[in-house]
């Protein structure tokens, strides 16, 4: 059977063919020019493993949180309430343990099975009105931010939960979520393990399970995906139920670290999962991107949190590092998705 | 390690063509549809048969939009029936008609823009491998069958990782045709396939639908365009007015002759002689 060769109409140029497949290529271009640099303007004190230590310590929260975010990111949707959802997950967990005298582990089950109900909340309510994620969510942030301090001062009689190391089951639950290895300051938590591990397991379901092409599908063309019989709308919900279950880890991760939550934390971090998710390639308007992007781009900002106070400039630069690298992320993002959509032709 | 995944079409099975010609794939008995006060269709019989190619003629809202998407699913019938290899079936949904082996093949073909070939083409029908929590996208598979489905077509893409937005408008025709003879389409409803191609690639998926007809597919195609018709139709049926007037195979005409039905034919004589008396 002789093959039939139909005429190509690709104008589209191959760079645009590598962003699309391998979305994650940039940020991690971008994080090992910034380590460069940075080793260069500290003259290699950036390399040095008390530095890596901090880089990863402080990179982590945010990447555990960010694959999570970048995977609903690329289903086409957003979470603002992630940020103070890490502060509810540590507030629930802080009153349980202390005031009720629940014991560690049913709390943390108790305040999983909470989380993960606020994430449904957010999903169900998007896919039944069809608003704006970024609506939803917001309401979502803001009613969580009144509540933990609310809800925090009204049973301990302050927003400062402490003494969550007296709790039965402490010593049990630290050594899972809070191992050090390592004697400071070249310390490694455990965490680091986790969130490797998290990151992997959300490639592997975004690139070899069926639930990753839905997320693609949902994302790329949601009627074209529900017309072929993809649950775009049971995806959308059980991404929302893991971005809250995301924070829910790093919070009581946080509160079992520290001993102690503030509940008011984690208010303005939904940002920070966003820019992490986007400077790792993932599309702002769905369709597109990867799990270890958001985690590069959650590696970049430990880069430069560390890197910029050691290369001797003020560290309130961070901020205004951030927002840059935010800026040319998401117009290398639209580049691509511009180059995509002019490339289809009759 | 299992294999689970449905195959319906994987293996090309012989069609023994004296069997087949005897029932029809599908045929409607007193088709009409009724939309308030209009009637948009009226009374119509028609029978396509397996390894035929139907091309549905007609002017604007003749009724051969009507017709088809009676046919996928879309809209129901207000009366007559439709028979399935003989038997009287309802097609509540285009899901459900797909089920059946009825696929309809639209200009907007569904395909997301980001995502590679294969992933688009088992877009909501993934095979998969493993079972419980190692279940897997049987990424292997789907690239080889995929591949076959477009070799047994004749279409080459070139690299199943592609992503789509590169594909021109003859390859998405192709992916999408390729994807419904995979699911096991009986019957292939291609709406104005052609309408956006140049000529090169107007033939190209033209020659694709034979070979969807030579596999022993019911093909139904409507298009505006009597030089394409022509060339791939094996049966004609002409709209106009809601009615079915003509139900001619291809031996029966000639370009000039199906142009002339598929540019209102006797409405042509009509208009010609209203201008003369004018």
């Amino acid at each position: 059977m002789s093959l039939l060769q139909l005429p190509r109409f690709g104008n589209a140029r191959p760079w645009v063919q590598t962003a699309v497949l391998r979305p994650e290529l940039g940020s991690l271009v971008a994080a090992a020019l910034l380590l460069m640099f940075f080793s260069i303007a500290s003259s290699g004190a950036m390399l040095e493993i008390p530095t890596i230590a901090r880089v990863l310590d402080t990179a982590w929260p945010y990447g555990i949180i960010a694959v999570a975010v970048g995977l609903l990111m690329i289903s086409g949707e957003f979470d603002l309430s992630t940020g103070v959802m890490v502060g509810t997950a540590g507030a629930l967990l802080g009153v349980m343990a202390t005031e009720w005298g629940m014991n560690l582990w049913l709390a943390l089950l108790l305040s999983l099975l909470i989380c993960l109900a606020l994430g449904l909340w957010n999903g169900v309510l998007v896919v039944w009105t069809g608003l704006p994620s970024f609506v939803i969510t917001l309401g979502t942030f803001f009613g969580l931010r009144g509540a933990n301090v609310a809800l925090s001062k009204y049973f301990t009689g302050d927003a400062l939960i402490e003494n969550i190391d007296d709790a039965a089951g402490f010593d049990s639950l630290h050594s899972i979520v809070a191992t050090v290895f390592g004697t400071a300051p070249s310390d490694f938590r455990v965490s680091l393990l986790w969130w490797g591990g998290f990151t992997l397991i959300a490639t592997w379901i975004l690139w070899r399970t069926k639930i990753g092409n839905w997320i693609f599908a949902t994302g790329g063309d949601r009627e074209a995906a529900r017309a072929v019989g993809v649950p775009v709308n049971g995806t959308k919900i059980g991404l929302f139920m893991l971005t809250a279950g995301a924070a829910w880890f790093v919070g009581v991760s946080n509160a079992v670290r520290y001993t102690s939550v503030q509940a008011g934390q984690g208010v303005g971090a939904e940002f920070f999962y966003i820019i992490a998710a986007v400077v790792g390639g993932c599309a702002m308007s769905g369709g597109r991107g990867s799990a270890i992007g958001p985690a590069i781009g959650a590696l970049i900002w430990g880069i430069a949190f560390v890197g910029i106070p050691h290369a001797g400039w003020n560290s309130d630069w961070r901020w205004a590092f951030y927002g840059v690298l935010l800026l040319l992320a998401t117009l290398i993002n639209h580049i691509v998705g511009e180059r995509v959509r002019t490339a289809r032709s009759g | 390690m299992t294999t689970d995944q449905s195959t319906p079409a994987a293996d090309e099975t012989t069609i023994d063509p004296a069997a087949q010609a005897e029932v029809p794939v599908l045929e409607v008995r007193g088709l009409g549809k009724r939309f308030g006060s209009v009637q948009a269709l009226e009374d119509v019989d028609v029978s396509l048969r397996a390894g035929e190619v139907t091309c549905v003629v007609g002017d604007n809202g003749a009724g051969k939009s009507v017709f088809i998407k009676m046919l996928c699913g879309l809209i129901r019938p207000s009366e007559g029936e439709i028979l399935l290899d003989g038997l009287p079936t309802e097609f509540t949904s285009p899901r459900q008609a797909r089920s059946l082996g009825i696929v309809a093949v639209y200009q907007d073909l569904a395909l997301a823009p980001m995502m590679s070939l294969w992933r688009n083409f088992f877009m909501g029908g993934e095979p998969v491998k493993g079972w419980g929590i190692f279940q897997r996208f049987d990424v292997g598979y789907a690239k080889e069958a995929m591949q076959s489905e477009l070799e047994k077509l004749g279409v080459n893409l070139g690299d199943p990782d592609r992503a789509a937005h590169t594909l021109s408008g003859g390859e998405r025709q192709g992916l999408a045709i390729a994807r419904a003879m995979y699911y096991g389409a009986r019957v292939l409803i291609l709406d104005e396939p052609t309408s956006a191609l140049g000529v090169r690639q107007s033939g190209a998926v033209l020659r694709l639908i034979r070979r969807a007809a030579q596999r022993g597919t019911a093909v139904i195609l409507v298009t505006p365009k009597p030089q394409h018709a022509f060339w791939v139709g094996d049966r004609f049926l002409v709209f106009q007015r809601g009615r079915l007037v003509e139900d001619r195979p291809s031996e029966t005409l000639t370009l000039e002759s199906l142009s002339y039905l598929m540019a209102g034919g006797g409405e042509v004589d009509e208009l010609e002689s209203a201008i003369a008396t004018a």
